[in-house]
C-alpha cells in the first residue's frame, strides 16, 4: 500500500514539474508582449510616427514611415516572386509527391527554412548588390524571396493534401485534364489554407532582418524607389536600438511593437482559418 | 468460347497516354527550392575564395581577426557559436521536453490548445524583437540575478569567473534558449505523438502511473526522435544573427568565461559586413558565412533524416 502511494506521489509531483516547466516556457513570451507593449505604446500613440520619416536624434517628430513603405515594398516584391512558384512546387509535391525527385525537393525545402538568414543576404548581395555596385530594396526582396520559398510550398502541401481525393476522381471523371482538377477544381478548394501559409510566409520575411542588413541598407528618407536603398521595420529596430539616444531607442520599441503586432494579427487570423479548413474539409 | 475470350489476340495494346505537360510543369517549378540551395552554396563559394586560398584551413583555427594586417581567423566566432548554442541547448531542453510531453499527452485539449498557441507566437516572434527585449530587459535582470551571484561563489571554476557583464555569451545563450524552444517543443510534440497508442495503452493496463508510463515507456521509445529535435533546434541556434549581435558583446577573442562578451560567426557577419573593404577582408566574412550555411545544412539534414526515420518506425 505505501508503497503504491509513493508511486502515485511522484507521478503527482512529476506531473506538476512538467506543468512548471511549461508555465516557465511561457513567461518570455509574456515579458516579450508586455515590454514591447509598455516601451511602445509611448511612441505609436503619436500619429506622427506612422506619418513622418525618421530625423536625426534630438529633432521632434520623427517617424518610421520610410520604414513601414520600406518593408511593404521590398517584402511585396519578395511575395510576387515567392508565392506563385512556391504554390506551383507545393501543389506538384500535393498531386505527384512520391517518387524520389519529390522527396528531394521535400528535403531541400526543409533545409531552406532552416539556412541561416544571414546566408541569404551574402547571396542577395554577391548576386545583385555587387553587379549593380550600390544597395538596392530589390536584392533584400531576392533574399527574402528564397526564404518565403520553403515555406510556401510545404504549407501549400499540406493545405492541398488535406482536401479529399473524391474531389479530384470526381473532376477527372468529368474528363477534366488534371491540370483543370488541380488548378480550378482542388486549389479553390485549399485556398484558405494556401493563403494562410503565404500570409505566414509574409510575417516571416517582414520581420527578418539578417537578410536585408547589406541588401536594403537602410534609409533615412522616404523612398518608393525599389532601385535604391531602402528602410525596413526590422532595421529600424536594430540600429535604433544599439544607438545610446533615448528618443531613438523609443522609436525602436514603437517600431518593435508595431512588427509584433502584425506578426500577432496574422498568426492568431490564421491559426483560425485553418482550424475552419480542416474542419469543412472533414465534412466533404 | 471463354478460351478465344482469354486468347492474346484480343487482347489492346495499352492507350498512349498523352504526356503530362502539367506534371512536368509543376515538377520543373518546383526546381527552384533545391537549385536555390546549390546556387547560394556556390555563390558563397566562390566569393570566399580570395580568402580560402589566402588562408586554407587555417583559417578555421586562426585566432587573429585583424583588418589592418588583413590577418583573419574564424577561431574566436566558432568557439562563440558553439559555446551559446550549448548553453542555450542545456537550458531549453529540460523546458521543450515538458512542453511536448504535455502538447502530446492524448484527452481533453482546452488548457493544451491554449499553451501550444502560445508555444507558436513564441516562434513567430521576430529575431530583432527579441534582440531589443534581451538588450534592455533580459540583460540587464540576468547580470545582477545570475551572473553576479555565480561569479561571486563559482570564480574558481572555469568559465564562470571573471568580472560579469551585461553583453556576453551567457546573456546570448539565453536569449538562444527562448527563441529555440519553439522548435524543440513542436517536433519532439510530433514524435511523442507518432508513438503508437496501443504502447500506451498497455503500460497504463498493466497498472503504470502517469509518470511510469512517460518516463519509462514514451520517452524511451521517442529517443531518437527527440535526439532528432535536439539537432534541429541546435541547427536553429547556430544560424541565429541579429538577437545574437545585439547581446554578445561583440568582441572577436575567445573568453575565459561564459560572462564575458564574445562573438558568433553569424553576429560579425552582421555586424562588419557593410564596412569591410577590400577582397580579403571581404572574403573571409563570406568564408565566415559559407562555415556556417555547411555546418547548419548538414546539422539540419542529419535532424531530418532522424525525425522522419523515428515517425516511420512509429507509424509501423
Amino acid at each position: 500500500m505505501r508503497h503504491n502511494l509513493m508511486r502515485r506521489f511522484s507521478s503527482n509531483f512529476a506531473m506538476a514539474v512538467m506543468y512548471a516547466l511549461t508555465a516557465l516556457a511561457l513567461v518570455p513570451l509574456g515579458l516579450v508582449l508586455w515590454f514591447t507593449i509598455a516601451k511602445g505604446l509611448p511612441a505609436v500613440t503619436n500619429l506622427e510616427f506612422f506619418i513622418n520619416s525618421q530625423r536625426p536624434s534630438g529633432i521632434p517628430g520623427s517617424g518610421i514611415a520610410n520604414a513601414i513603405v520600406g518593408s511593404a515594398i521590398i517584402v511585396g516584391l519578395a511575395s510576387v516572386a515567392a508565392i506563385p512558384v512556391g504554390v506551383l512546387g507545393g501543389v506538384y509535391l500535393a498531386e505527384y509527391g512520391s517518387g524520389r525527385w519529390a522527396s528531394w525537393v521535400r528535403l531541400a525545402s526543409d533545409v531552406l527554412v532552416g539556412a541561416p538568414s544571414i546566408a541569404l543576404g551574402l547571396f542577395a548581395y554577391a548576386l545583385v548588390v555587387v553587379p549593380q555596385h550600390h544597395f538596392s530594396g530589390t536584392s533584400a526582396s531576392v533574399a527574402l524571396a528564397i526564404l518565403m520559398l520553403p515555406v510556401v510550398i510545404r504549407t501549400t502541401e499540406s493545405a492541398v493534401g488535406l482536401i479529399p481525393n473524391g474531389l479530384r476522381e470526381s473532376g477527372l471523371a468529368l474528363g477534366l485534364p488534371r491540370w483543370r482538377v488541380s488548378l480550378q477544381l482542388i486549389l479553390p478548394a485549399a485556398a484558405p489554407g494556401v493563403i494562410t501559409g503565404a500570409l505566414l510566409a509574409v510575417a516571416r520575411a517582414a520581420g527578418e532582418t539578417a537578410p536585408v542588413l547589406f541588401t536594403a541598407l537602410g534609409n533615412q528618407r522616404l523612398s518608393f524607389d525599389p532601385g535604391h536603398p531602402m528602410s525596413t521595420l526590422p532595421l529600424v529596430v536594430f540600429r535604433d536600438a544599439l544607438t545610446p539616444y533615448k528618443d531613438l531607442q523609443q522609436e525602436a520599441w514603437g517600431a518593435a511593437l508595431v512588427l509584433v503586432f502584425m506578426v500577432l494579427v496574422i498568426n492568431l487570423g490564421s491559426r483560425w482559418v485553418l482550424r475552419r479548413q480542416i474542419r469543412l474539409a472533414r465534412q466533404l | 468460347m471463354a478460351a478465344a475470350v482469354d486468347s492474346p489476340a484480343i487482347a489492346v495494346a495499352p492507350i498512349p497516354r498523352p504526356p503530362d505537360r502539367y506534371r512536368t510543369f509543376t515538377a520543373f517549378v518546383s526546381w527552384a527550392a533545391p537549385a536555390s540551395l546549390i546556387l547560394i552554396v556556390a555563390v558563397l563559394i566562390q566569393q570566399a575564395w580570395p580568402s580560402v586560398t589566402r588562408f586554407g584551413l587555417g583559417f578555421l583555427v586562426g585566432q587573429d581577426w585583424n583588418q589592418v594586417t588583413n590577418t583573419f581567423g574564424a577561431l574566436p566566432f566558432i568557439f562563440g557559436t558553439l559555446v551559446t548554442s550549448a548553453i542555450a541547448l542545456v537550458i531549453a531542453l529540460p523546458v521543450g521536453i515538458a512542453v511536448a510531453v504535455l502538447l502530446a499527452e492524448p484527452g481533453q485539449q482546452g488548457l493544451r490548445g491554449a499553451l501550444g498557441t502560445g508555444i507558436e507566437l513564441l516562434a513567430a516572434i521576430p529575431s530583432v524583437v527579441y534582440g531589443i527585449w534581451a538588450l534592455y530587459v533580459l540583460a540587464p535582470w540576468a547580470l545582477v540575478h545570475i551572473e553576479t551571484p555565480i561569479t561571486d561563489h563559482l570564480a574558481s571554476v572555469p568559465f564562470l569567473g571573471g568580472v560579469p557583464r551585461q553583453t556576453s555569451l551567457f546573456s546570448a545563450s539565453l536569449v538562444l534558449a527562448v527563441m529555440i524552444l519553439p522548435t524543440l517543443a513542436a517536433v519532439s510534440r510530433d514524435v511523442i505523438r507518432a508513438v503508437p497508442r496501443g504502447l500506451r495503452e498497455s503500460t497504463v493496463a498493466l497498472g503504470a502511473t502517469w509518470w511510469e508510463t512517460t518516463w519509462r515507456v514514451i520517452l524511451p521509445a521517442a529517443r531518437a526522435g527527440i535526439f532528432g529535435a535536439t539537432v534541429l533546434a541546435l541547427g536553429r541556434a547556430l544560424a541565429e544573427t541579429v538577437a545574437v549581435a545585439m547581446v554578445i558583446g561583440n568582441r572577436p577573442e575567445i573568453p575565459h568565461s561564459i560572462f564575458s562578451p564574445g562573438y558568433t560567426l553569424a553576429a560579425v557577419i552582421a555586424n562588419e559586413f557593410v564596412e569591410a573593404t577590400g577582397d580579403v577582408y571581404q572574403g573571409a566574412l563570406v568564408e565566415i558565412g559559407l562555415v556556417l550555411i555547411l555546418v547548419t545544412l548538414t546539422v539540419n539534414v542529419v535532424a531530418l533524416l532522424l525525425v522522419h526515420s523515428a515517425k516511420a518506425r512509429a507509424a509501423v
